[in-house]
């Protein structure tokens, strides 16, 4: 159940990603439409937050490559956004709010040039569109989980990009900003950009997305929500672990052999 | 008193190449040392620091001179060399990294050591000295010294001020930097750069051993005094130079006191005051800060119980004396009559011949208290499905946090209730 559209945002080309040798994600095909709310659905350790690493190009990759708007991620930097997990970070870094949020404008500017009062004005606005506009000023130690992720939208918002990819914006939010997100979110789809996002909640995933990506080391699925969400397709991503791959995953690492063979 | 005027006057040239020499150092290590700490990477700087000594003494070996400029550059080159052993060790193996610095470090020094020993062995009269980078010679810096140490200090501030929105984003979201496209490697290369640049230089003053308390220490101490990177920045740099002229001064008044670790003993010192008393994040401003909430929860609970009593007999200004008080609930008599004294003194109070009496005030925070200690406890039963006798106890505490927006939320959300779980009015 893998579909393929035609003029994709993103094309994903026989992907295959490794940490220390062992891959956790095999010969990931896939492709999606413009203008979508994408779902990336998995059980824990399923490879989606590395999935969406490799196409940011932040992880080395094994074998295949990505395309985003037909051409590679460098040459497209600057329509790109990324919202990492919230606990990538260190919330404890002396930075204000504000701070924080500036930070998405720093792509635009480039090196050396500090932010104008246009970028501030860009990053005041971001705070508005995610409610937090009176904690501007704040420490972000002394934020909630669900204000700091708000904080790290509104930094990809500032960004002002056209394709969004968003590793578990809803992890530990409280409803209220679950739902003000997922508002954002389709206005963000209405205005014909693409939004990625890595989600585990099965029961709100066929309300939120209209294409998703079902990910359990390999790819188990890929397609308009209607079709690709089924329970079939559900149990084959969440049943059972594939003891077979993780154990050839193993042996791979152990005798250092590469997961593809060397082309001459 | 004339040993502080000589020094301040600066007359001597040697006092004055001394504290700039030594107040320029500790400046400019301890901003670049904001960055390396703020990356968590303290231990590379404790790793460099180290890896130096080696390369002082293969550059003295081969070049056969002391000359400053060409022991630096053998430093520098072993420094360097050995954050790309670092690298490489993390990168290529399944060693962690902190275990790869201290292999890194040890090997480094462990040779440092052995060469320095041949060279002493060797009887080359010029070599006299050469062991002042394992302590460092702060007193002995000279002219020549200074101006390597102007021109490094100048490059490490500048650069930091020319890459501060880099580096700060790479301190903070390495990952998120790249996915904007800046130059991470090249980045982190200045970084490392700017670290190593630091210690070689900073080795002449405190030696390998103790150079990383200069770029960590400033950082650490800084960082309990502010939540902005600027001041932070700003901080560690007055805290480092002052430290510089401190130690300048105690070498100075006593001779037998070596520079470079007084330097490194006061800016410690520093950060154990910082420690102490930094505000909201020192220990003494919680020692407070608990001791605070203690008093208001006493006073509170005083309160309350008049309150209460009041509640009972249908009248609030009944007067009480303080054994009905402590037979309603039992806590010490010294402290009761501290917070009832208290009480009086802020004018919720009053002690009569009789006993105590409620005033106005006193009657509206009791009666506060007691709103919301049920309030608390129907929130409980009603959201959270406790028995209404498991609620009592998380309720005494919470009565004396809740803000006055979030009981006017809990009141909203409970609709406004009349009756807690005990089926008792709610004032
Ligand atoms: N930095 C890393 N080094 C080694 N293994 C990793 C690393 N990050 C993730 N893994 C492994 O890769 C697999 C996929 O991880 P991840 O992509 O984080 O999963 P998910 O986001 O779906 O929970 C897991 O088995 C995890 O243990
Ligand atoms: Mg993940």
């Amino acid at each position: 159940m893998i579909l393929q559209v035609d003029n994709p945002v993103v094309e994903v080309h026989d992907l295959t990603v490794s940490y220390d040798r062992k891959p956790v994600l095999w010969g990931i095909d896939l492709t999606l439409p413009a203008g979508s709310l994408v779902g990336v659905i998995g059980p824990n350790g399923a490879g989606k937050s590395t999935l969406v690493k490799a196409m940011m190009d932040l992880l080395p990759t094994g074998s295949g490559y990505v395309r985003i708007f037909g051409k590679s991620i460098n040459e497209v930097r600057k329509r790109i956004s990324y919202v990492p997990q919230r606990e990538s970070v260190d919330w404890d870094f002396p930075a204000s709010v504000f701070d924080v949020v500036l930070m998405g404008r720093y792509g635009k500017l480039g090196l050396f040039s500090r932010p104008r009062k246009a970028d501030k004005d860009a990053a005041m606005e971001a705070l508005v569109k995610v409610g937090m506009e009176s904690f501007a000023k704040r420490q972000i130690s002394q934020l909630s989980g669900g204000q700091q992720q708000r904080v790290f939208l509104a930094r990809a918002l500032a960004q002002n990009a056209d394709i969004y990819f968003m590793d578990e914006p809803f992890a530990g939010v409280d409803i209220a900003t679950e739902t003000a997100i997922i508002e954002l979110l389709r206005i963000m789809r209405e205005q014909g950009k693409t939004v990625i996002v890595v989600h585990h909640d099965l029961q709100s995933a066929a309300e939120y997305f209209d294409w998703v990506v079902l990910l359990n080391m390999r790819l188990v699925a890929s397609g308009p929500t209607g079709v690709a969400l089924t329970q079939e397709l559900l149990e084959q991503t969440y049943g059972g672990k594939l003891t077979v791959l993780s154990k050839v995953g193993d042996l791979l690492r152990k005798q250092d052999f590469p997961s593809r063979e060397v082309k001459s | 008193m004339d040993a502080f005027l000589e020094f301040f006057s600066f007359a001597d040239a040697n006092v004055r190449y001394v504290t700039i020499g030594s107040v320029l150092l500790a400046a400019s290590s301890a901003v670049v040392g904001c960055f390396t700490y703020l990356r968590k990477r303290a231990l590379v700087g404790d790793a460099v620091a180290h890896a130096v000594l080696p390369g002082v003494c293969l550059a003295f070996i081969l070049s056969g001179t002391k000359n400053p400029f060409i022991l630096l550059i053998g430093a520098f080159i072993t420094g360097w060399l050995s954050l790309i052993c670092i690298d490489f060790i993390t990168s290529r193996s399944r060693i962690k990294e902190d275990t790869a610095i201290g292999l890194v470090l040890s090997v480094f020094f462990g040779i440092g050591i052995l060469l320095l020993t041949a060279i002493q062995h060797s009887g080359n009269a010029a070599q006299s000295g050469l062991d002042k980078f394992l302590f460092g010679k702060a007193a002995s810096l000279v002219g020549e010294d200074l101006i390597a140490f102007s021109v490094v200090a100048v490059v490490l501030l500048v650069s930091t001020i020319v890459f501060y929105k880099e580096l700060t984003l790479l301190c903070f979201d390495q990952a998120y930097a790249r996915t904007i496209g800046f130059p991470v490697r090249a980045l982190e290369l200045l970084l490392t750069t700017l670290t190593v640049f630091a210690v070689v230089v900073g080795i002449q003053a405190v030696g390998v051993v103790l150079m990383a308390a200069m770029l960590i220490t400033p950082a650490a101490a800084a960082r309990f005094w502010t939540d902005r990177l600027p001041v932070m920045l700003v901080l560690s740099a007055l805290m480092g130079a002052f430290s510089g002229i401190a130690g300048a001064f105690v070498s100075y008044t006593a001779p037998a006191m070596p520079t470079g670790p007084w330097i490194v003993l006061i800016i410690s010192m520093i950060a154990i005051l910082s420690f102490a008393l930094a505000p909201s994040k020192g220990w003494v401003a919680r020692i407070i800060r608990q001791r605070r909430n203690r008093s208001q929860m006493l006073e509170e609970n005083l309160l309350k119980l008049l309150y209460h009593l009041g509640e009972q007999k249908q009248a609030y200004t009944a007067v009480h004396t303080l054994q009905e008080l402590l037979q309603r609930r039992a806590m010490p008599e010294k402290q009761a009559r501290a917070g009832l004294h208290k009480l009086r003194n802020q004018g919720y109070v009053k002690k009569l011949p009789e006993g105590w009496q409620l005033t106005t005030q006193g009657q509206r925070r009791g009666q506060r208290v007691v709103r919301l200690h049920r309030l608390w406890e129907l929130y409980l039963t009603q959201y959270l499905h406790l028995a209404s006798d498991h609620v009592h106890e998380d309720a005494e505490t919470i009565e004396h946090i809740i803000t006055p927006e979030l009981e006017q939320k809990l009141m909203e959300e409970l609709s406004f209730p009349v009756l807690d779980p005990h089926s008792s009015r709610i004032p």
